[in-house]
């Protein structure tokens, strides 16, 4: 790849902009570029859904670093700004306005845009995505107890963003085409605790419904089901998935297939473009080299920290994927990859709200979700990264302490 | 505010103003202070924000929660005076307050 003065990084969330900081740790003392379009500094999206969204925390303290660090680095930060093109013959990059910036190495770190909902109303005031502090901006002064809020998809957002409403005393209801929550990310028995908790909480779910149409005349009145139903709401909230955003790479020829396909070193087909975060894909060192794009702070900061190791000449260890989701006073925490699995067994009882389902593949430990229980998260982290495992009477054993118990796994 | 002392591996030492209400944790992460990696942002997801409370300082600090000691458990080279510095909440009483880093948080 030659020598590289000059580093380029489209995209300025969390992993754009931990690459940036990495870079600069690691020693690296060329020009760095970062480019974002969102009109502040690299923040931290986990909280919108949770702390943020309740109004508990301000955005200063959702910034990954204060905005005076990047002058003091020698970061030079493009915020507000567009990149429209890469020229990949000439390694330029050109930003709306025209301007175009040289790189030896070029960073995406585009990240993801939320699904919109594919009903007739969905651009009715009152209708909201949920990706970016400036959506949560703009929904926290609906978000007032006594109001409706109907959410559409029972994935984490849609369930963290019902936990705060029903915190906050909103009339909560989630619409589910699935007929379970967490359909994609988690198995029944899990996903069924968590059903059970909101619904204990006063969620009402409408779980295999099919939101047809979004009424009102300028503000939304209601959700319009596909049996004739209707569901009268203040708010709606559309936590309904991301595409990536490839749309850059696409044009510039670059290799895409669910996000821009990466090597484990996150280097894309052009061996002087990397691609990390939410946009790529990346075979996954701990599952066979499997080909993942997870949505996750860890593998924003993981494709970071790769990718500054990468053009710092050095190698860096990946961890095994790790999540985690807070709503009311319940702590998931989820290592591994569960896709796959053919056995769960439980450590702990879901009654007392502290329990870990350990997912099995054979003999061998994939994957963990951890509720109240970080103890087992950790320790199932720890076997999935050195791959090990544990017989599944093991692991379940409680008379024996997690720690006791990976100290003697194979 | 109170001014806090991190000192690394090797002795480099940083001397941050931490405002009131931050933790421990964010004051040094919005500082770069290297060997805090903090990759979850403060959630108590990651246990990669341990660090070595000065024994002088540990009442002040007050002691880990069970949550937080279930992740020490699984850190590397724990001692009696480790704690996950997102769990510290910075105050007008940890004025001084001076902590050491690991060696790594992996």
């Amino acid at each position: 790849m030659g020598e590289i003065k000059r580093v380029i990084i489209i995209g300025a969330g969390q992993a754009g902009g931990e690459t940036a900081q990495r870079l600069r740790q690691a020693g690296f003392d060329g020009d760095i570029t970062l480019i974002g379009e969102e009109p502040c500094p690299p923040y931290q999206r986990p909280p919108l859904s949770k702390a943020y969204l309740a109004g508990k925390i301000s955005m200063d303290r959702l910034l990954l670093r204060p905005a005076s660090v990047y002058a003091e680095e020698r970061i030079a930060f493009l915020q507000g700004v567009k990149a429209v093109w890469i020229d990949r013959a000439g390694k330029k990059v050109r930003v709306e306005g025209g301007r175009e910036l040289p790189y030896d190495a070029l960073v995406l770190a585009t990240g993801a845009r939320p699904r919109k909902l594919p009903l007739v109303g969905a651009d009715l005031d009152g209708v909201h995505l949920f990706r970016t502090a400036a959506d949560v901006d703009t929904i926290r002064p609906r978000f007032v107890s006594g109001a409706k809020l109907i959410v559409i998809g029972a994935g984490y957002i849609g369930l963290e963003v019902a936990a705060v409403a029903r915190q906050t005393g909103l009339d909560v209801t989630v619409i589910e085409t699935a007929v379970r929550p967490l359909a994609r990310v988690t198995s029944p028995e899990v996903a069924g605790f968590f059903l059970d908790e909101h619904t204990r909480q006063g969620v009402r779910f409408l779980l295999g419904g099919q939101p047809a149409v979004i009424k009102g005349k300028a503000h939304v009145t209601g959700v319009g089901l596909a049996d004739g139903g209707e569901l009268p709401a203040d708010l709606v909230i559309a936590g309904i998935g991301v595409t990536p955003e490839t749309t850059l790479a696409q044009h510039s020829g670059l290799t895409v297939d669910n996000g821009v396909v990466t090597d484990a070193t996150c280097r894309t087909s052009d061996p002087s473009i990397f691609a990390i975060g939410d946009c790529a894909t990346r075979p996954m060192a701990h599952f066979d080299q499997r080909l993942c794009r997870l949505e996750s702070v860890h593998s924003a900061v993981e494709g970071a920290k790769i990718v500054a190791a990468t053009i710092m000449g050095q190698t860096h260890a990946v961890e095994a994927p790790w999540f985690w989701s807070d709503q009311y006073d319940l702590k998931l925490q989820i290592a591994g990859l569960f896709q796959g699995y053919d056995h769960v067994v439980f450590r702990g009882v879901m009654a007392d709200r502290s329990f870990a389902a350990f997912y099995y593949k054979g003999e061998k430990l994939i994957a963990v979700d951890a509720v109240n229980r970080p103890g087992e998260y950790l320790g199932a982290k720890m076997l999935i990264q050195t791959g090990r495992t544990l017989a599944q009477d093991v692991i379940t054993d409680e008379a024996r302490t997690m720690k006791e118990l990976v100290a003697s796994a194979r | 505010m109170a001014k806090i002392t991190y000192i690394e591996h090797t002795g480099k030492e940083h001397v941050i103003d931490a405002p009131n209400g931050q933790t421990v944790m964010e004051a040094a992460v919005k500082h770069a202070v290297p060997g805090i990696d903090a990759d979850c942002g403060g959630a108590c997801a990651c246990a990669t924000c341990h660090v070595y409370v000065d024994p002088e300082w540990l009442a002040q600090t007050g002691e880990a929660g069970s949550m937080e000691q279930s992740m020490l458990d699984f850190a590397n080279d724990v001692e009696d005076n480790s704690r996950l510095s997102c769990q510290i909440k910075v105050s007008e009483a940890l004025d001084g307050l001076v902590v050491r880093l690991p060696k790594s948080q992996h």
